[in-house]
């Protein structure tokens, strides 16, 4: 043996497995990666991949088949609902696994064991939030109900089946390329992912920290101007004209309020690192047999939600001798979520209300052991948060509970500006609910009685159900837990230091806004506010009014309307907001004072024809110019609100226009001129043509070049490979077909209950979760082109149909 | 022919290996086959890179051709290999081939004598 040259060269080695196996920075492990057995080869999935197995597992009480059809869709066929769940639990960990661990671990303040420092602040609001503090308590409540309970084991046990019988090589990609592994499911994780979707809807529907900024630099008026309670041209989901019950309770301003709320113009320094999108909003509408070519209802649903690689939604159809459901389900939680049965169809848009308020906290001393309330020192629970780190030292945050919720805000955190305030948060989300059990009845109701019971324990975020069924009712209720507000109670932070800011109780359940089989023959809801001004409770939320009106308009003058109809109408492009903007913009642009670039872009504009459709030109300049002329209105006044005040509306500025060309607003209060509705008209233009020129001198002057729709993969900037961009969709967030940069309709369903039940559907995505899979992304294409999927609702006696192209024994 | 031998038996064990051990169980196999058929460090280097690389290569080239390149493309990008699917193939069966290639090397110096 040559001891030295071994030595030497048995150090290479050892030092270049080493390196290899090791993660450096962003770099996976290469060998470990690379090698063909292990790594990222194993999931490049053959085209040709066959699904066909036969799976033994303990727990099954029965026997079962799942039918996997050409598009990938499951069909599971179980003799009971524990077996039924299991199933479905298994089946979203073998194609989705990845994202449901991501998005709990994220939900629950995890997310930087996976991404690291930069994380960290990510986490802190989540757990100062209260998010798995909300989930404890929905686990508590589905804990009490043995039924619940066991459906819930039945899909955890399911997930980790999967989990269980993995091999390494088999890991879904991004472990591989992030370099750990996936944690067994627990039925808690269940819960946090439905407090993720709770917090996409329910969190990020209220302004209240810019707004108490806002208050403590504008006058009362102005507030009540630029931030209106109900829009003049809101076309509400109740009709208009529906008598209202007298309030079954009526809360009461607090004495103090003029002084103490209204009157304290503190402001506050703490702003939301990660506010939901504005833009999660949703279309639903529903049309009675009167209306329709076949007589019987039709039902759509358009949830807008962001759009990711995998799509947030999975394909499938459940069924067992007592039940048998079609529609999207949530890899991460048992049922189908939103789709029909054999006798009745659902779906839900979001309501946009403010369920989320903010008290004042006095602490005794910098130990947030104490704080003053109703004239006492209270003890606060101190939890203390584990957040640990990938690649650092675990970080430890101390988070003090009080009656009103967690304290979110405090010396200890916000953000980057200086601390001033102990906020505690308030939140719906916090209070012991069970959700999924609506789903499970939705899931098998029969008619309008059923879907009336199903969605009562629904408390948050707060959704509106519509409903169809086969004997002929339609209908929508906006459910959810609603706080009984006092005028404006909320809108700001609010006193914390003693009971009377507290809120006084509920809206009673049966007095959510809702109606059945109206004489029209359609409802609809659109993120707009649920009802016009006669509706006895404060409401305030972040509402879209111009989808509702575009909705509305169309389905009052449709008749003898097919499901091709509801699909022209789900891809409509028409800019409602436009069609008004237009007289404002032409009626006051200087035409003559502008250069020859100018003219082109408003010639342009003047032979819009109103749509926002992909190619059009006319829709970028629109929207350059209309965006220019909000900052000319309002950037000079709102700019002395710090950190942040709430950005107006477009709908808003719309209107308070119309109603008066002068409004004081125009005026730019940092020129010693006063500037007319003239001058900031032709200014807007003017800047937007700067812009638009050099968009247009890189090509991007088409609307969808402009905006560049993509569906990310879910760790978006990191990996953009996996991402799908540059694809040829219009639209925008206030257009029926609601699709910006990145978000917008993330399902489109259509379905005609008639017998036998006539459906479509796609989603921007595909079955699998795995970037190597054909079916990773293959709907994406249908779903551009504005095309439909017809929906299979599989039979008992299509157990041999061509349709199946491979069958999953289960026993 | 020890050397075409050699670099067989390394590409026969690395398959194996592959399916039973981590990924590194390639650097024990090498070592093993340039201790039983001896070369003179260079050849065995060149025998164990060459054995592991025609393997890895080899795989991922037969992998990605089911795949239509589906993956390939992408993981190109994320490496960053301007998308190119085969230097992608090339650079995966490299990696593999520079450890069999010093483990084998480290092999034939545990079986020479110092006088050789």
């Amino acid at each position: 043996m040559r001891i030295v040259p071994f030595a030497a060269s048995l150090v290479v080695t050892a030092g270049l497995v080493f390196a290899l196996n090791k993660q450096w920075g962003a770099i996976p492990p290469m060998g470990k990666f690379l090698s063909p057995q292990h790594g990222f080869w194993q999931n490049a999935e053959p085209v040709s991949q066959g699904f066909n197995a036969n799976l033994h597992f303990p727990e099954l009480k029965g026997k079962a088949e799942v039918y996997l059809d050409e598009r990938l869709v499951p069909h599971i066929f179980a003799e009971n609902d524990e077996d039924l769940y299991f199933i479905q639990g298994y089946l979203h960990a073998k194609f989705r696994l990845f994202q449901m661990d991501l998005q709990t671990k994220a939900a629950a303040g995890r997310a930087s064991e996976i991404a690291g420092k930069k994380a960290i602040n990510f986490d802190r609001e989540q757990r100062r939030l209260g998010m798995v503090y909300a989930a404890e308590n929905t686990m508590k409540e589905v804990d009490k109900d043995p039924a619940t309970k066991a459906l819930f084991d039945a899909y955890t046990n399911g997930v980790n089946a999967y989990i269980g019988s993995m091999k390494e090589s088999q890991l879904p990609l991004e472990y591989k390329l992030l370099n750990f592994k996936p944690e067994k499911w627990s039925n808690i994780r269940t819960a946090l992912l439905l407090k993720m979707m709770a917090k996409m809807l329910s969190s990020g529907t209220e302004s209240d920290l810019a707004n108490t900024n806002a208050k403590s630099v504008l006058m009362p008026d102005e507030l009540k101007l630029i931030y209106p309670a109900v829009h003049d041209s809101l076309l509400p989901i109740i009709p208009k004209g529906t008598v209202f019950d007298k309030p079954g309770i009526v809360p009461v301003q607090p004495a103090t309020a003029d002084s103490l709320y209204f009157g304290n113009t503190k402001p506050v320094a703490a702003v939301e690192n990660s506010k939901p999108d504005i833009n999660n909003g949703s279309n639903n509408w529903v049309v009675a047999g009167s209306k329709t070519q076949s007589g019987a209802p039709i039902l759509c649903n358009d949830p807008h939600l962001e759009l990711s690689l995998p799509s947030i939604w999975y394909e499938m159809q459940l069924r067992t001798p007592t039940s048998n459901t079609y529609g999207v389900s949530l890899p991460g939680s048992p049922f189908i979520i939103i789709g029909f049965n054999d006798s009745i169809a659902w779906g839900v848009t979001n309501s946009q209300r403010d369920v989320k308020d903010y008290y004042d906290i006095k602490f005794k001393d910098k130990t947030k052991t104490e704080y003053w309330f109703n004239g006492q020192w209270v003890k606060t629970k101190l939890k203390v948060e584990e957040i640990k780190v990938k690649g650092g030292a675990t970080v430890y945050d101390t988070v003090a509970y009080t009656i009103f919720g967690p304290v979110i805000f405090d010396e200890s955190f916000s953000n980057a500006n200086a601390a001033n305030r102990n906020l505690a948060v308030r939140w719906v989300a916090h209070d012991p609910s069970n959700e999924a059990l609506t789903f499970y009845h939705l899931n098998r109701s029969k008619n309008y009685d059923d879907y009336e019971q199903a969605i009562k324990p629904f408390e948050c975020p707060g959704q509106n159900f519509v409903f169809a069924s086969k004997s002929g009712d339609i209908a929508i209720w906006q459910q959810g837990k609603f706080p009984a507000r006092w005028n404006r109670q909320g809108l700001y932070v609010m006193p914390g230091e003693d009971s009377s800011y507290m809120w006084q109780g509920f809206i009673p359940q049966a007095e959510n806004p809702h109606s059945k089989n109206p004489e029209r023959g359609y409802l609809q809801s659109a993120n707009q506010r649920a009802v016009d001004s006669t509706y006895p409770y404060f409401i305030p939320g972040t509402n879209i009014t111009p989808r509702g009106i575009t909705i509305d308009r169309l389905l009052a003058s449709m008749n003898g309307i097919t499901p091709a109809d509801m699909m022209s109408l789900q891809n409509n492009y028409f800019n409602t907001l436009a069609e008004d903007a237009k007289e404002i913009l032409l009626g006051y642009v200087k035409e003559t004072e502008l250069s020859a670039t100018e003219k082109k872009y408003l010639d342009i504009f003047k032979t819009w024809d109103l749509l926002a459709s992909p190619d059009s030109k006319g829709q970028t300049v629109y929207q350059a110019w209309w965006d220019s002329l909000e900052v000319e209105v309002w950037k000079d006044e709102l700019s002395r609100i710090k950190p942040e005040a709430p950005w107006p509306q477009k709908q808003t500025l719309l209107e308070c226009l119309k109603r008066d060309s002068a409004m004081k607003f125009i005026d730019n209060i940092n020129t010693p001129k006063i500037e007319t509705l003239y001058d900031v008209v032709t200014a807007a233009l003017r800047k937007a043509s700067v812009y638009l020129a050099t968009e247009e001198a890189a090509g991007k002057l088409e609307w969808s070049k402009f905006k560049n729709p993509t569906v990310y993969h879910l760790l978006k900037d990191a990996l953009p490979a996996f991402a799908r961009t540059g694809l040829h969709v219009g639209g925008n967030g206030d257009i029926v077909n609601a699709v910006t940069h990145s978000h917008g309709p993330s399902w489109r369903m259509i379905v005609q209950l008639t017998s036998p039940t006539e459906a479509y559907g796609v989603y921007p995505g595909g079955q699998s979760g795995n970037p190597g899979s054909k079916y990773y992304d293959d709907y994406i294409d249908k779903w551009v082109e504005g095309k439909y999927y017809k929906l299979w609702f599989m039979r008992d006696g299509d157990r041999t149909d061509k349709n199946i192209k491979w069958t999953m024994k289960f026993n | 022919m020890k050397f075409i031998t050699a670099l067989l038996l390394t590409a026969v064990l690395a398959f194996i290996s592959g399916l039973y051990l981590p990924w590194w169980g390639i650097a024990i196999t090498s070592l093993l086959v340039a201790v039983i058929i001896h070369q003179k460090a260079g050849r065995a280097f060149l025998s164990g890179l060459l054995g592991v690389l025609i393997v890895w290569a080899g795989l991922a080239f037969w992998i990605d051709m089911k795949n239509n390149g589906i993956l390939s493309k992408k993981i190109a990008q994320v490496l960053p290999l301007g998308g190119n699917s085969l230097l992608l193939i090339f650079v995966t069966g490299l990696i593999g081939g520079l450890v069999a290639g010093f483990a084998a090397m480290s092999g034939s110096f545990l079986r020479s004598s110092p006088k050789n």
